[in-house]
């Protein structure tokens, strides 16, 4: 502790404060959401909520559970990564979930109608993503269209176009789509063996390391390079970047297209397995970009953060599954994540909050050290699904 | 022919209270993107009164007793966006966000309780509400009047005098446009806005309830409320935030709604063989285009989706 910052007004360490006190708070109401529901089960329901995998004794069928949470991690992560991308910018990517959409049906499309290898239906679906996310941007910068509704406009134009053009591609007797495995086996992204290690867990492949690959290049795009700081100083004040030379019109059109991309990819990754199937009678988007921006800022608006958070949102969308139906349903799920994501609403709250303690014993000359190094280790233990960072 | 009026009818029902709810929101100076979680709320809240409500009750009080519990549900509901964005000046679009998620999944949650409550084997999300909704409707000559089609134009009518001829309405919109003046001259603008929420919440409640009692007997709160908070949304900013333009712009949008349910009943347009998608996707599409066409003179107060600090000036 040479650092001459205190420990809890540094911003990571309150940026991770605080998501731990929206989950703690998030899966707390939850549990008594439950207690309301039916007490005598409560407790046993929570912990089957957090516990997902761990459901089955280790071995074979544990990891293969937990292969199916990272295999729904991986389009989880790439739909936050999008959000907090652009949220740097100073973009609210609402849109997410459409470009998402768009990327579902361009890649079942091309596998399913082309039969393209998978490199390429994962690159239609980036580009698809991307041209959605593309007009927001060019709405934003050159028609002065709030991105938020824009995208929210997008995302049930796209809802409406994928369902009508994957009707193409269903099973005349059901509203889903053909299975990918069945009609283009060479449409599936390849496993590397993966799927062995995760008790042959078929769908765990490419897409699991590929989303984390791409979370750390995020992470050095933001943090290491001129591109990424051009980015996030057209984020911090428009106008200083443009007095600055910096083209803060092109940066916004850019944001949103590599955002667009990042959710296009996150449906390739996870359609490509043929873990499951589009529904052509859908009538509202899917969760999958909401969660993305719960699991941003979750993670802190951090890349590397929202590879943990989307893992825990995921781990207790999962672990829905495994309470007992005749007493709960499985959304509770859904819920507590709605409430960490209203939690995070607060976050600014809280960190100004720690700051004006901070300041408060710095006036009274007290050595605020001590006191947070008790708080970090209580704080960590007492969250065990692995919140943030 | 009728059909296509009468849902069109009701359909925009919908939209104009929403709409209007927004719209008292943002002129307030908070963004409301939470609308479809609130519809979603009040609509459990209508749902659940006319699944409570004893079988014999007169028409009369099923009426003012589900509206009045859809507009609470709406109004309690709504609170949580007012405490967090305007007393915490917490960022609305994540909580407005967060609101919708929540709306569908604690709705979903609470249903299922009750379901599996009364019968182990029914963990469905449905309520059915066959007989009570027959309250709400009058045949007339094979038209199906619905009362909610006369409160909705009462509340255009109310929300527009309040608006612009009331000095409540005035303070209202001073607070969206700019806070630090209203305060100045002595407005709370925490107060205002408070108000302004909440007055959304109630008409984001009523409109849900509006909504699943359209057409249908019951209702799967799985489902939330297939995006017509959203669609409001597009109505408002459509409607350039006037109640007079957000009724024309309703009754426009509730038409292709309309036409994407019922468009096989006109053989000309069964001919050209149109997705239903594509009815419903043309509303989002104009709103778009107009969007394009009018923000850079957009008529959207000033300060909205900005927290009002006292200290900033």
């Amino acid at each position: 502790m040479k650092n001459k910052t205190p420990l809890l007004k540094r911003d990571g360490v309150q940026s991770l404060i605080a998501s731990l006190i929206c989950v703690i708070l998030g899966v707390f109401i939850g549990y008594i959401v439950l207690l309301v529901i039916n007490p005598a089960g409560a407790g046993k329901a929570i912990l089957a909520v957090l516990k997902n995998f761990f459901f089955y004794p280790a071995g074979p069928a544990r990891m293969k559970y937990f292969g199916s949470t990272l295999v729904k991690t991986a389009p989880l992560i790439m739909c936050s990564l999008s959000i907090l991308f652009a949220y740097k910018v100073g973009l609210f990517n609402i849109g997410v979930a459409g470009q998402y959409v768009a990327g579902v049906g361009a890649c079942l499309y091309g596998a399913l109608a082309f039969h393209w290898p998978w490199w390429l239906c994962m690159l239609f679906a980036m580009a698809a993503g991307a041209l959605l996310g593309g007009i927001s941007g060019f709405l934003k910068a050159y028609a002065n269209v709030n991105e938020v509704i824009s995208g929210i406009m997008l995302n049930w134009i796209s809802l409406y176009l994928v369902n009508i053009l994957l009707t193409n591609v269903k099973e005349p007797t059901s509203p889903y789509t053909f299975k990918v495995l069945s009609t283009s086996p060479g449409s599936v992204m390849p496993n590397l063996g993966l799927n062995k290690l995760f008790g042959n867990n078929q769908y765990v492949t490419l897409g699991v390391p590929l989303s984390i690959l791409i979370a750390i290049a995020i992470y050095i795009i933001l943090e290491r390079t001129q591109f990424g700081y051009e980015l996030r100083a057209t984020g911090n004040n428009k106008n200083a970047a443009k007095y600055a030379g910096m083209k803060e019109k092109r940066n916004i059109i850019v944001t949103l297209i590599i955002g667009g991309a990042l959710a296009g990819m996150g449906a390739a990754l996870l359609y490509l397995t043929g873990i499951e199937e589009w529904s052509c009678s859908q009538s509202s988007v899917p969760g999958m970009g909401f969660n993305g921006i719960a699991a941003a800022f979750l993670g802190c608006l951090n890349p590397i953060g929202a590879i943990l958070s989307s893992f825990f949102i995921q781990h207790i969308t999962n672990g829905g599954g495994y309470l007992d139906k005749t007493l709960y349903s499985a959304q509770i799920s859904d819920l507590i994540s709605a409430i960490i994501i209203y939690l995070c609403g607060f976050v600014l709250f809280f960190k100004t909050y720690m700051n004006r303690r901070g300041a408060k014993r710095e006036d009274t000359r007290f050595a605020p050290e001590p006191k947070a190094e008790e708080k970090k280790p209580s704080d960590a233990e007492s969250e065990k699904g692995g919140g943030a960072k | 022919m009728m059909l296509l009026i009468q849902y069109t009818l009701i359909f925009a029902s919908v939209l104009v209270l929403v709409a209007l709810g927004g719209c008292i929101s943002e002129h307030s100076g908070v963004i409301n993107l939470g609308l479809e979680g609130i519809m979603v709320i009040g609509a459990l809240g209508g749902a659940l009164m006319m699944k409570y409500l004893p079988a014999g009750s007169s028409a009369f009080v099923t009426i003012v007793l589900t509206v009045l519990m859809a507009i609470l549900a709406g109004v309690i509901y709504s609170s949580l966006l007012a405490v967090s964005c305007i007393n915490f000046k917490a960022d609305q679009t994540i909580v407005g966000t967060a609101l919708n998620m929540l709306g569908v999944a604690a709705a979903t949650v609470i249903v299922k309780a009750i379901n599996s409550a009364e019968n182990p084997d029914n963990p469905s999300s449905e309520i059915s509400y066959i007989a009570q909704k027959k309250a709400f409707l009058v045949n007339i000559n094979g038209f199906e009047f619905n009362w909610f089609m006369v409160l909705a134009v009462l509340a255009l009518i109310l929300v527009a005098v309040m608006l612009y001829k009331t000095r409540f309405g005035l303070r209202l919109m001073a607070c969206g446009e700019h806070p630090q003046a209203a305060a100045s001259v002595g407005i709370s603008v925490y107060k205002m806005r408070w108000a302004g929420v909440l007055l959304s919440g109630a008409l984001g409640g009523l409109g849900g309830l509006v909504y699943i009692t359209a057409g249908v007997s019951q209702w799967k709160f799985e489902n939330g409320v297939a995006g017509f908070g959203f669609l409001s949304l597009a109505v408002m900013i459509f409607g350039q935030w006037k109640p007079k333009h957000i009724a024309w712009a309703a009754v426009l949008f509730g038409m292709f709604r309309a036409l994407s349910n019922v468009y096989s009943g006109f053989p000309f347009l069964a001919r050209m063989n149109i997705p239903s998608g594509v009815y419903n996707m043309l509303p989002y599409i104009i709103s778009l285009v107009v969007l394009a066409f009018t923000s850079k003179h957009s008529r959207a107060p000033k300060a909205e989706g900005i927290p009002y600090d006292k200290g900033s000036r």
